[in-house]
């Protein structure tokens, strides 16, 4: 039975739930405003809300001083990629895992997390040095090699969650059938584990969009995406808060109209397996 | 229509050949008004030289040192020509990390400004090519000093810079009489407090190496700063960097404003400075013992040992920063842009001395500085507002974060300094030194 909610309760959560929100989404808010303001009034005090004069002039000057499509095109190639080349390798590993664990499953799993809590700039020099020797510094392949390893444990652990909830009867069902282990997995598991593949691709390419370590530090002038884009709008000597703002209102963005067309499955997938 | 074709396709053919003869320099550089001003005239480069091309790499100055620094250290090779300043160049050329700069006559290499110079050169051989270079000192509001009755002289003491400022100070209506770095870092209240505390007297290390926090001339120095903030400042200034401070002096809440000469630019430019008309200038002060408190920089340009292009990338340099490239400058966009502090002849130029209005004053600082003999007590170091050893960027940004405490409110004076002395202390012997 439904419990009674009276309107008001409704209405209190209801302010509330878009408080939150708004002071959430506030920062990004901010530096939209910004990206339309001169330099002179992106540092007025007090700071001016909705009524300054409004200008697109860092738009066209960040347009001209730096190449958008082609940093864009490499962000895009880099997180699709290593994203893709992530889940290529993850679907399987996340299948032995859910389906044939053995004793030490849970080590093997803990064991991958555990590469996350060393600091990236830890192993810096050796990636680099590695990279330079392998012909891969300032390449997107390099790059994707190094966003698939990087990303790597959050895939797997996010697509073993959503197998194991996945009655393994019916794949064994599938096997009595005479499927092969690769059919089994194309055509019975990733069906089902749609909603979490979609959700764990979608939050990967995020990730990896966003990604501001080793694309900056691996990258010079040919395979930069927009993290390098927005780092050069940046500088401790100089104003350059309303064109920094443009480079990051024009880096988010693609990113963000993805994210908004695709928050229903993102939910989904995130919540997938939490309520049952 | 045949030969036609035929004619074409050779011409396409001979025009790939001629691009894939070219050589790409790929150049790291940092992102400020200069250098972009760069990029943008760099077609007049490629035009004269159509077997070179040039690709750029923009970032900002912490990210672009964390990213040279790699690639560098590494022999990477991804880049030809570097951005770097004055801090870099004395290790790296020690560490024969960077080609010797020779260019030939016509370059002047004389007229070059001797202090800029000799920071950058090791044995008398020059290892980067400066692109632009600063010092700092005192911009202050003539207006203020008026209505309180002050003159200020061209070549102010500290004493007279700590009276001034507590006359103007109004915290009521928001007019705070100096503005002064206090945000931790090497290169933030670091260089600030350093090169005020060698005009005190005060040095990092003496002859052996040893650190010199505990003697008077640093407590001296760092209680003057405090007493002078705690008094006349504006809130908060221990996160004060250059942008927090130049927002502040350019919205008229500073009377009086240390830092970059750089800055002259920005708060007397009236499309973002309220108080443009405004604005006078004065040599960083002095406390009568023949240093003042200012420092120097150079932003300067570098071939990396690692590179397979030195040629073109030397030509490159010596265009760049070339008497040439000032009047370019000069041609495209007026006097007043021409990169400052690298050459004689600019500040001989009565069209450019005209132009900018902070010219002489900017030329009087850099000459009061020498990074070879920065203190008033001898020191075994290179560098006015830095010590130029590969440690110090650590060690400089942890004893800035002490400074910075104190200002807050969160440790004494004297604790500051102890603490200053140990880890200094410390690192210093971890690293092997005296060497």
């Amino acid at each position: 039975m439904a419990r009674a909610v009276s309107t008001r309760t409704r209405l209190t959560f209801t302010v509330i739930g878009w408080l939150v929100g708004f002071v959430i989404f506030f920062p990004i808010l901010w530096t939209v405003l910004t990206s339309f303001k001169s330099e002179g009034a992106a540092i007025a005090t007090p700071p001016q809300f909705l009524f300054f004069e409004w200008t697109a002039e860092n738009y066209v000057e960040v347009n001209s001083r730096s190449d958008y499509l082609k940093h864009f095109m490499n962000s895009v190639v880099i997180s699709l990629g290593s994203t893709l080349l992530g889940l290529l390798i993850a679907i399987p590993a996340a299948w032995a895992m859910a389906f044939a664990p053995t004793k030490r499953t849970k080590d093997v799993l803990l064991w991958m997390l555990s590469t996350k809590m060393l600091p990236a700039v830890g192993v810096l020099v050796p990636i680099y040095l590695l990279f330079r020797d392998a012909g891969l510094l300032d390449t997107r392949i390099g790059l994707v090699l190094v966003l698939t390893m990087a990303n790597l444990p959050i895939i797997v652990w996010m697509l073993y969650t959503y197998f194991r909830e996945i009655p393994g009867d019916i794949l064994e069902a599938a096997r009595m059938d005479g499927a092969s282990l690769a059919k089994e997995i194309i055509y019975v598991l990733t069906p089902m584990a749609v909603p979490g593949i979609a959700s764990t691709l979608l939050l990967n390419i995020i990730l990896a969009w966003n990604e501001a370590f080793w694309t900056l530090n691996l990258t010079a002038a040919k395979a930069a995406p927009l993290t390098a884009f927005i780092a050069s709008y940046s500088s401790p000597e100089g104003l350059f808060w309303a064109k920094l703002s443009a480079a990051s209102t024009l880096a988010i963005a693609p990113i963000l109209i993805m994210g908004w067309f695709s928050q229903r499955q993102l939910v989904r997938g995130l919540t997938f397996g939490a309520v049952k | 229509m045949r030969a036609n074709f035929l004619a074409m396709m050779t011409c396409s053919a001979m025009t790939i050949a001629v691009a894939a003869q070219a050589e790409t320099l790929t150049i790291a550089t940092v992102n400020n008004g200069d250098m972009i001003r760069m990029q943008k005239l760099a077609g007049a480069f490629t035009e004269k030289h159509p077997d070179i091309e040039l690709e750029w790499v923009t970032l900002e100055e912490n990210v672009l040192r964390q990213r040279v620094t790699t690639d560098i250290a590494t022999k990477g090779g991804q880049y030809d020509i570097m951005t770097i300043g004055t801090y870099e160049v004395p290790i790296w050329a020690a560490q024969n990390w960077l080609v010797p700069l020779d260019f030939g006559p016509e370059y002047d290499v004389d007229d070059l400004l001797p202090a800029i110079r000799a920071g950058l050169s090791m044995d008398g051989t020059l290892y980067a090519a400066p692109f632009y270079g600063e010092s700092s000192f005192v911009m202050y509001r003539k207006d203020l000093f008026e209505e309180a009755g002050l003159e200020m002289p061209e070549a102010p003491s500290w004493d007279f810079i700590g009276e001034a400022a507590r006359k103007i100070t109004d915290k009521d209506s928001e007019i705070y009489g100096i503005c002064l770095r206090g945000k931790a870092g090497w290169g933030e209240n670091m260089a600030f407090l350093t090169a005020m505390a060698n005009s005190f007297g005060a040095r990092w290390f003496d002859m052996e190496w040893n650190p010199q926090f505990d003697q008077p001339e640093w407590k001296e120095a760092l209680q003057f700063y405090i007493d002078l903030m705690n008094d006349a400042g504006p809130p908060g200034a221990s996160s004060n960097g250059f942008n927090e401070n130049l927002a502040l002096f350019q919205t008229g809440k500073c009377g009086m404003w240390i830092d970059a000469t750089v800055a002259a630019s920005f708060v007397s430019n009236p499309d973002e400075s309220q108080v443009a008309d405004k604005v006078g200038f004065a040599l960083a002060p002095d406390k009568g013992l023949g240093k003042r408190g200012n420092w120097l920089w150079a932003w300067s340009l570098a071939v990396p040992a690692g590179s397979q292009k030195t040629d073109a990338a030397k030509t490159f340099i010596a265009w760049a920063t070339s008497k040439e490239y000032s009047a370019l400058v000069a041609e495209e966009e007026g006097w007043a842009n021409v990169p400052p502090g690298t050459r004689t002849s600019l500040y001989e130029n009565p069209a450019y001395q005209e132009a900018a209005p902070f010219a002489d004053l900017t030329i009087k600082s850099i000459q009061a500085a020498d990074p070879t003999s920065p203190t008033v007590e001898d020191v075994p170091y290179v560098g006015v507002q830095f010590v130029a050893i590969p440690e110090f960027q650590g060690i400089g940004t942890a004893v800035g974060q002490q400074f910075s405490a104190a200002l807050a409110g969160q440790s004494s004076v004297d604790q500051a300094l102890s603490n200053a002395q140990a880890l200094t202390q410390r690192e210093m012997q971890k690293a092997g030194y005296p060497k």
